[in-house]
């Protein structure tokens, strides 16, 4: 039986509770009758082989590339970029899909004889990985054949040496990037493509490049501009990456880009329930959500958290594109589409969301205030093409317990994002005029980025610049279930309950009001028509 | 009449000390601090007049002796018994002379500037430090006419504030106060002068950072005199330790640049001047700290906010601490006392001596001090208003002080 496509429920008097992640934990909720709740589809099928899919790929690239092993040779110096821990999310069972690619590129390489090669981590400004990380997503052989020789490295946007300036694309933004990878005849990069935005000339132009690249794209007149980040031909953020990676071919740059797309198969059985729809739960599913909920009830949430970063997805590859940059990413993100695309007809007043324990910044850490307003406001909220799931001037509603808590190793300049930023505006372009480089400058911040596991100290104006978009659109954020000093913090409301915070949002948007529940994870895209 | 008396009683002071582990003030009841009715004191000499109180305040050195927590280095400079509150507004029923030999009419409202110096001692000629003005490093406080006592509210002569039989005040400790003040206003000028004093010891240059450890008030009074006195012609950063939110408010209001949690004081601090960390302390760090609190952990945080070569100001009343000083030897830090008041160099470019209460009447007007008074007892509710004040922060206030202008008393 094929997967069943995505679907929009009308929420009737039958229609038991509905499903919401609430950080750590989950709620059950009863949604208004009348509201809809939106549904990815189901996990697709996976490619029977991936590894024959893989090689496939890289012998009949797309775009007019030629085939991998015709641009390798003897003598030559060769790079092989990959996404970071931020990707896929979970991170997924073993073993994960940039070994599958890297070992089939490396194979390639060693028939061709290529001695030159190194492995990069395309960081741009996210915290360094750990060993077990690597090891997990490279797998064994590869990280003992390449960290041992120093022929593994992740990239560092503060060290002079290791950068070069390309130049200026016609919009005057600089482009400066990995100097091993510029000055390679062959750059390789490794893509997992969890959602539309990941990948096209983002992958070099964005994980390879610096501070000094990055700010011409990662500001709030950017992401304002970018509507949304998952639809690239609305996307100033995409645009000027475009431009960037037009630069780099100019530049002499020679990019193989493999994309790779995931089926949604995010959670393993034990939390099957959250896979299905709640009126299709079986005795099964509503065992383990019981069992689930009573024993997280009773989990302090620090352990709770150290559970759940344990949790490794079942994501199968439902496919691998190879070849040049443009051509590659069109058909990726067509494949992206085919998994987590859902047509919704209209907008919403109100627009309900569940936000769970991870965002592609805090893998194996908090999700502190500041991520969970990224989460919420940059990433959910953009999850569509079209218009926005809720109108402008409506409602977002979100749920989780958002503890003023922060881990101080990867997020240190968060903290003082939130205590000396926050506290004084909210406002994105404010912020950023005010504070933006005495963060991005600061040596201590610099130092934890290079040596420690700490993103990078600008790296909180990012994730509030991804809520740009959000905040200029949106006429409320309510968090149910948050604590209250956090999130008016944020600038949000704090409401106790789901009722209570509906009942606020109707001073927003007036009596009975629209409402839509975005169902994630896993993962969909709203095409709102 | 009623006075609140101090008497030489260890076993008091004892059971004061193992109640204050319970709280600041807390031990009132049992201490050495006992309601009796009085009289007013005798006029010691010459110059000297009769003052009926109106508001007085409780001061930290206040509580801190009635714990029985203050330094055995002051046991030389007090007599006992002795009436304490040494912040005082009060009215001077007879009339009476100003410090500048001005007559001033009877019913004039004066504070008092409560150190005891040669003058007031009628000691002539007077110590180095009183004839250069700086009264409050008077180096006969024991000596003279007068009982020992280095200020008023310490010394059995005199008589001080916490009493509706008044004190007794030399003319050269006797400010008027202008019409304009309230009474609230009046009570904060003295605790506002060594804020005044504090402020400028630090000699605060140009671009520095400056950070300020402790908000109750006498730390936000060292904001107010940072904001208002040492930035208008010294640009520099100011950053406040402030654990309560009407603190955080109040320094705000003050003239901070940026309040925090106590404890995210040195990522603040560290946030400003851009420096790195080893070891849990900051290898640079802010050009001066006031630690307006005067503990061991307060002067510990002090030295590890300080940076090399730079100035620690000892503001709130330290007592015995036990403290690692091997940052301040390795890193040449400054560690200076801020005590009291006297004369000093006004802060404005060429600006001349001034004196420290001259100054502090113009910051209190110009700041509004007088709203810092959060709440009034009466005499005979002295267990409460001690309690409060020793739980100031906690509570919500930053001032409290006795209310001696209704015979019934009553509170705010």
């Amino acid at each position: 039986m094929s997967p069943r496509p995505g679907f929009v429920l009308e929420v009737d008097r039958s229609t038991p509770p509905t499903l919401f992640w609430h950080g750590e934990r989950f709620r059950l909720e009863r949604l208004p009758e009348g509201s809809r709740v939106i549904y990815a589809p189901e996990p697709l099928e996976p490619l029977a082989d991936p590894s024959v899919a893989i090689r496939e790929a890289l012998d009949s690239p797309l775009g007019g590339q030629e085939p991998l092993r015709t641009l390798l040779r003897p003598g030559m110096r060769l790079t092989i970029a990959f996404d970071d821990v931020s990707l896929p999310l979970p991170p997924m069972e073993r073993p994960d899909i940039r070994q599958l690619v890297i070992e089939e590129v490396l194979d390639l390489a060693a028939d061709a004889g290529v001695d030159d090669v190194e492995l990069i981590v395309a960081l741009a400004l996210h915290r360094r990985m750990t060993e077990p990380e690597l090891r997990h997503a490279l797998g064994d052989r590869i990280y003992d054949a390449f960290a041992p020789n120093g022929l593994l490295s992740q990239h560092d946007a503060e060290d002079p040496d290791a950068l070069v300036h390309l130049g200026c694309t016609d919009q005057g933004e600089d482009v400066e990037i990995n100097r091993r990878a510029a000055e390679s005849d062959l750059l390789v990069y490794v893509n997992i493509n969890l959602v539309t935005m990941d990948g096209g000339h983002k992958s070099v132009a964005t994980g390879l490049a610096s501070y000094r690249s990055l700010r011409h794209h990662h500001n709030p007149e950017t992401m304002r501009q970018s509507r949304s980040f998952m639809d690239q031909h609305r996307s100033e953020l995409h645009s000027s990456n475009w431009r960037m990676g037009k630069l780099i071919a100019e530049s002499g740059v020679n990019v193989f880009q493999i994309e790779t797309t995931l089926n949604n198969d995010t959670f393993p059985s034990p939390f099957g329930f959250l896979q299905k729809r709640e009126w299709e739960w079986g005795v099964r599913d509503r065992l383990g959500f019981l069992a689930a909920s009573k024993v997280l009830d009773r989990t302090p949430a620090g352990t709770a958290r150290q559970v759940f970063h344990r949790v490794r997805a079942p994501h199968r590859m439902t496919s691998v594109q190879a070849g040049e940059v443009e051509a590659v990413h069109a058909r990726t993100t067509e494949n992206v589409w085919r998994q987590q695309g859902v047509t919704v007809e209209g907008q919403t007043d109100i627009l309900t969301m569940g936000l769970p324990y991870i965002s592609p910044y805090n893998v194996n850490s908090i999700l502190n205030p500041i991520l969970v307003a990224c989460l919420g406001l940059g990433y959910l909220f953009n999850l569509y093409r079209g218009r926005p799931l809720v109108r402008e001037g409506g409602v977002l509603i979100m749920s989780h317990p958002t503890a003023w808590e922060f881990d101080p190793v990867h997020h240190p300049s968060y903290i003082d994002f939130f205590e000396e930023v926050l506290s004084q505006s909210t406002d994105p372009t404010v912020v950023a005029e005010r504070f933006e480089a005495s963060f991005a400058t600061d040596p201590w911040y610099i130092h934890l980025y290079r040596t420690g596991h700490a993103y990078h100290g600008v790296h909180p104006f990012y994730m509030w610049y991804w809520c740009a978009h959000a905040l200029d659109h949106l006429g409320a954020v309510i968090v149910v279930g948050g604590d209250p000093a956090a999130v008016h913090r944020l600038g949000f409301r704090a409401a106790s309950t789901l009722t209570d915070a509906l009942e606020m949002a109707t001073d927003v948007v007036g009596r009975d009001p629209s409402l839509t529940h975005l169902h994630t994870p896993p993962l969909l895209m709203a095409d709102v028509q | 009449m009623k006075a609140l008396v101090v008497e030489r009683n260890v076993p008091r002071f004892a059971a004061a000390r193992l109640a204050s582990a319970f709280g600041s003030g807390r031990g009132a009841g049992i201490g050495p601090l006992r309601l009796l009715d009085a009289t007013p004191p005798p006029v010691p000499g010459e110059g000297w007049h009769h003052l009926r109180p109106l508001l007085s305040g409780i001061c930290g050195s206040d509580l801190a002796t009635l714990d029985g927590r203050s330094s055995r280095s002051f046991e030389d400079i007090v007599s006992f018994p002795f009436v304490p509150g040494h912040e005082v507004v009060g009215v001077l029923d007879d009339g009476g002379t100003d410090r500048a030999g001005r007559a001033l009419a009877p019913g004039t409202r004066v504070v008092i500037e409560p150190v005891l110096g040669c003058v007031p001692r009628h000691i002539m000629p007077p110590c180095a430090a009183c004839g250069s003005g700086h009264t409050g490093l008077c180096a006969n406080v024991a000596f003279g006419r007068l009982a020992p006592g280095l200020q008023t509210g310490f010394c059995a002569d005199t008589g001080g504030g916490w009493s509706t039989a008044g004190l007794v005040a030399h003319a050269s400790q006797i400010h008027p106060v202008p019409p304009s003040f309230t009474d609230e206003d009046a009570v904060m000028v003295e605790p506002t002068a060594c804020a005044v004093h504090a402020a400028l010891a630090g000699q605060v240059a140009p671009g520095d950072v400056v950070a300020v450890i402790g908000a109750g008030a006498l730390g936000l009074l060292t904001v107010s005199a940072l904001g208002h006195l040492v930035r208008p012609g010294t640009r520099c950063t100011v950053v406040v330790g402030a654990r309560h939110p009407h603190q955080r408010r109040t320094a705000e209001q003050l003239g901070a640049d940026s309040v925090v949690d106590p404890d995210h004081l040195a990522r603040a601090v560290r946030r400003s001047v851009g420096s790195l960390v080893l070891g849990g302390r900051l290898t640079g760090g802010a050009d001066v700290v006031f630690d307006c609190v005067g503990s061991a952990e307060s002067l510990s945080q002090a030295l590890a906010l300080v940076r090399p070569h730079g100035r620690v100001v000892m503001v709130g009343m330290p007592a015995k601490v036990d403290v690692d000083l091997a940052p301040l030897w390795q890193r040449e830090v400054a560690l200076v006392g801020a005590y009291a008041y006297g004369i000093e160099q006004s802060p404005a470019p060429g600006g001349a001596e001034r004196r420290t209460f001259d100054l502090a009447l113009e910051l209190v007007e110009q700041a509004g001090l007088g709203r810092l008074v959060s709440a009034t007892y009466p005499l005979d509710r002295y267990e409460e208003a001690l309690a409060h004040a020793g739980a100031a922060g906690r509570r919500g206030a930053v001032r409290v002080a006795f209310d001696l202008r209704h015979p019934k008393g009553r509170t705010r």
